[in-house]
């Protein structure tokens, strides 16, 4: 064994096995053991496009100090997938451990001198306890989790806990795991010193927090919202978001008496569709949304300018994947930040919110239904795989039932009671959003909704003036977007002009690269921005400082471009870290990137004092 | 093309439905349509039905996609609410708007080009949803607005305006709905307002998806010899086998049928539609034979009219979907958002 320093709570475990093979309730249970133990952790799911049979690896990192981020190295690999076995060894950090199925022996293996190679015969130990093809696979993984618990230190009698809370209503399950995660513990205990350098200890950390995935989080803040029409087609990485929603609704949105279900859930035939019955629902007065990924956004595009140009609410998640078309659907970018920003053709722009983990999933989820309506257009909350896939360790979610709904601009029956005529699209309160009406509720407020050219009064028209009347009106009304939108979240201190910004699922890495730049004596400030259009903390934020990296997930710099073309920041100050490789941005990359844009040399002028 | 508003002049003699609304107050705005235009016939027709059935008109959503037919919504019941989306969506839009508001009247007007080119696909998947609407295709084989192009549902054979004969085979919406399930499947003519008329009050009181395919010619592209679209092609070619009469709560049946050849089918408020068989021997429930049949008259080159197929609506969107009766749009927040413990203890299993 090697003696490497003590690392309590602070290192990255990755297991590599094959999907298909049921190792994914091994890995939560390793995971949840931890996090009940109050120590932060954080899971990352790394799979292929693919039902069975392709290699797979989650990654779990223990940070004492609760970072999120991928931390770029990994210090403990259980090597479940002969396969891989080449490229997993390679991947352990010198001083680090390897774990394997030593049933097959691999003396290659042990070729690499400066790591810790561990042989247990998971196999055997299965085929010895366990019967049944199936049942002996599953319990392999439970076998190494089992391993872990000893070499780690993690408490046993929490792995009991979880395993009773899953399988509340098979009993026999509970024993069975149970068996699995003893054969592996008892094994490592006699054939290895443990616990290892690398383990846990219990801390208070994680009280008050949740181990939730974004995806999880927008489908309940959609049921918070009081959405009741959502439609979708299924595309990966958001089809959980939806199955989420579905779920909560059965058991929050059932009425008892009748049996009647508050809500409509409908597949559509494809993308298109999906948001052609959200557009519909929404105009019709019901808050409708629908949940895609980068080709759903792509298929979605003509209906988003009709929704932007009628001004019809609408709610569009957008769980990002790797691009450019079917790119790669089980990998993590940001890559459809422009697309987003100004889908469809002609003059279009939409109001885009960007959550950076679950927590914010659930709040932006439902202010995103009060923006659609306040604002009267479609608004398109872009998460991604990373933030919507990974289970995060974030602040228990927490409601205000004072909480009352912003409808907008909405005309009752009583208000058209009183008025002589009712115009759709006149801009009376001058902050450029109109009124509207909804079908059925008074024959005063009867309107033509349409995608051609309208006047101010909703009639049909082909003139010049008539037709820039209303385009501008929807340029003022985006302007006053900017009061409605969440403010970026700024750390500033005067004493460096020079700062970080980024956006959505890249804030922990960012996070994690400030502190370890802070140790190297290199000071950043930080925004990140939360919404599109940008208001003027953003362009003050800008103006305040000599040099910007802006930290994003895409190869062509879309948020550079974005804040280029969309304030008045000069673009020379904009120098950007570009991660794009479809595995989540690692704070390493980031402080390498820094150091390394000045030189170790110039470190002084980098941190601006 | 402007807006063109019709004045509101009404003669005092008007006769008044029992919304006391004259047939004037369900006009729109004037057609700028081209003379002659099977479409504004139609047009007509709706205004009638609509009047006659004395549906409130800010109870009725016209919906349609892009095209000569979809700009008819706004030359109808301009007390309505319209909404011209875009080029083949319609149907998604109607399903939406239904899924928030059952409670209206849903007319979603399209044509040949949108519906069976660009939006075959949602119009087979609405009728499989069965979505409570009338859904109404002003069917003229040719593409207007773009100047005289085939459509899907152009005839073998049939020429264009400036030669061109068609050689793909038709798309025929009729056949295609009976085999995806709709249970209210008819063809009219625009030029057979006797028939299309209670036809239209039939398929707004269904209570499930009801297709009107409406031959509808057009007389600037598709008026001329060697047209299977024209308005003397189809006089001469159409053949009806089942009337529907649409026959109100509030009124008696007074018109003495042949004993045989009519059927009454009552609808969920009450009101019957009267089906009148030319042809003894033709069965509207049976929905294969319908098929066969309309078919096998097809390919004489004829067109079967009528109420062609009639099944008691089952499956509803709504009745699928075990919405309450209560209008998505209508229930309160109160009902909708579980509140501050629910998400206290569902949040259990996350920590």
């Amino acid at each position: 064994m090697s003696s490497a320093p003590s690392r309590v709570n602070d290192f990255v475990i990755k297991i590599a096995t094959v999907n298909g093979t049921g190792s994914a309730s091994a890995n939560t249970l390793l995971m949840k053991s931890i996090f009940r133990s109050g120590i932060p952790v954080m899971g990352k799911n790394y799979f292929p496009s693919n039902i069975q049979g392709l290699p797979t690896w989650y990654e779990i990192r223990i940070s004492k100090d609760g970072y999120v981020a991928r931390s770029g190295k990994v210090d403990l690999m259980v090597a479940m997938n002969a396969e891989t076995y080449g490229r997993d060894l390679r991947e352990v950090a010198p001083g680090g451990y390897l774990i394997y199925d030593s049933t097959w022996p691999r003396p290659a293996l042990l070729k690499r001198e400066d790591i810790t190679v561990l042989g247990v015969p998971l196999a055997k130990l299965c085929n010895e306890n366990f019967t049944g093809v199936r049942t002996r696979i599953l319990m392999k993984n439970i076998c190494y989790a089992g391993v872990l618990a000893a070499l780690l230190d993690l408490d046993v009698e929490r792995i009991r806990e979880l395993l009773a809370e899953t399988y509340a209503k098979k009993p026999a399950l509970v024993e069975s795991n149970m068996r699995a995660i003893e054969l592996g513990y008892d094994y490592a205990r006699q054939h290895f010193q443990c616990p290892l350098p690398l383990r846990v200890e219990k801390m208070d950390r994680t009280a008050g927090h949740i181990m939730i995935d974004g995806n999880t989080a927008a489908g309940l803040g959609a049921v918070y919202a009081g959405a009741t029409v959502a439609a979708w087609y299924p595309i990966t990485p958001s089809t959980s978001l939806m199955d989420a929603f579905k779920s909560f609704a059965d058991r929050l949105r059932v009425d008892p008496d009748t049996g009647r279900r508050n809500f409509a859930f409908i597949q559509a035939e494809d993308e298109l569709a999906a948001i052609g019955i959200v557009l519909g629902a929404s105009w019709n007065g019901a808050r409708a949304f629908t949940a895609t990924s980068g080709p759903g956004i792509s298929l979605m595009n003509e209906f988003l300018g009709l929704g932007y140009y009628a001004e019809i609410p609408a709610v569009i998640v957008d769980v990002q994947r790797v691009g450019p078309s079917t790119g790669m659907p089980t990998r993590t970018q940001q890559c459809d930040i422009m697309a987003c920003a100004y889908a469809s053709h002609g003059d279009t722009k939409h109001v885009c919110l960007y959550p950076s983990n679950p927590e914010e999933c659930f709040y932006m989820t439902v202010q995103a239904f009060d923006l659609a309506e306040r604002l009267q257009t479609p608004v398109i909350v872009l998460s991604d795989l990373d933030i919507g896939m990974n289970d995060w360790m974030c602040r228990e979610l927490k409601w205000d039932d004072s909480w009352q709904p912003d409808r907008g601009k909405v005309l009752g029956r009583e208000q058209l009671e009183k008025i002589d005529r009712f115009y759709r699209y006149l801009d009376k309160d001058e902050d450029g959003i109109p009124y509207r009406t909804f079908p059925g509720v008074h024959r005063k407020g009867a309107y033509f909704t349409r995608g051609s050219g309208h006047t101010q009064l909703g009639t049909y028209t082909e003139d010049s003036a008539e037709y820039q009347l209303v385009l501008d009106r929807l340029l003022r009304k985006f302007q006053t977007a900017k009061r409605y939108v969440p403010k970026p979240v700024i750390e500033q201190d005067a004493r460096t002009d020079i700062a970080i910004v980024t956006i959505g699922s890249s804030d922990g890495a960012v996070h994690e690269a400030r502190d370890i730049l802070r140790t190297r004596g290199v000071q950043l400030n930080y925004m990140r921005v939360r919404a599109f259009p940008f208001g003027e903390e953003v362009e003050k934020f800008l103006a305040d400082h000599r040099l910007l990296f802006v930290v994003e997930q895409n190869r062509d710099a879309q948020l550079r471009s974005l804040l280029t073309l969309e304030t008045r920041v000069a673009k020379e100050k904009l120098r950007s870290l570009l991660h794009y490789s479809g595995l989540p941005v690692s704070s390493k990359f980031i402080v390498d990137g820094v150091l390394g844009e000045f030189g170790e040399g110039r470190r002084a002028s980098l941190a601006g004092v | 093309m402007t807006f063109i508003p019709k004045p509101k002049v009404a003669h005092p003699s008007l006769p008044k439905n029992a919304l006391g609304l004259t047939r004037r107050d369900y006009e729109g705005a004037l057609s700028t349509l081209c003379a002659g235009c099977g479409h504004d016939s139609i047009t007509a027709a709706i205004i009638e039905a609509c009047w006659g059935i004395s549906a409130e008109p800010h109870d009725i959503v016209k919906l349609s996609g892009i095209g000569c037919s979809s700009k008819t919504t706004a030359y109808f019941v301009s007390g309505g609410h319209g909404f011209n989306s875009v080029h083949g969506r319609m149907p998604s839009i109607a399903t939406g708007a239904n899924a928030a508001n059952r409670n209206l009247h849903y007319i979603g007007i399209s044509g040949d080009g949108d519906t069976l080119s660009i939006g075959l696909g949602q119009f087979c998947h609405v009728i499989r949803r069965n979505v409570n609407m009338l859904y109404l295709i002003e069917n003229n084989g040719v593409y207007g607005l773009t100047k005289g192009q085939f459509s899907a549902s152009a005839d073998i054979g049939s020429k264009a305006k400036k030669g061109e004969v068609n050689v793909q085979p038709p798309i025929d919406s009729v056949l295609l709905a009976m085999r995806l399930g709709a249970g209210f499947v008819a063809r009219s003519f625009s030029g057979d307002k006797a028939q299309l008329v209670p036809l239209i009050q039939a398929g707004l009181k269904y209570p499930g998806f009801a297709l009107i395919d409406v031959l509808s010619p057009c007389v600037t592209f598709n008026d001329h010899e060697g047209s299977t679209k024209s308005y003397a092609y189809t006089r001469e070619h159409y053949e009806t086998v089942v009337n529907a009469d649409f026959v109100p709560i509030e009124r008696e049946i007074t018109v003495d049928y042949a004993a045989g050849q009519t059927q009454s089918v009552v609808m969920h408020d009450g009101s019957r539609i009267l089906l009148r068989k030319l042809d003894a021997a033709y069965d509207p429930g049976d929905a294969t034979r319908a098929q066969n049949y309309v078919l096998e008259r097809m390919n004489h080159g004829e067109y079967v009219t009528g109420l062609l197929h009639l099944r008691a609506a089952d499956h509803e969107f709504h009745a699928v979907n075990q919405t309450p009766d209560t209008p998505l749009n209508q229930l309160p927040f109160s009902k909708l958002v579980p509140g501050a413990k629910a998400l206290e203890k569902l949040q259990a299993r996350y920590r």
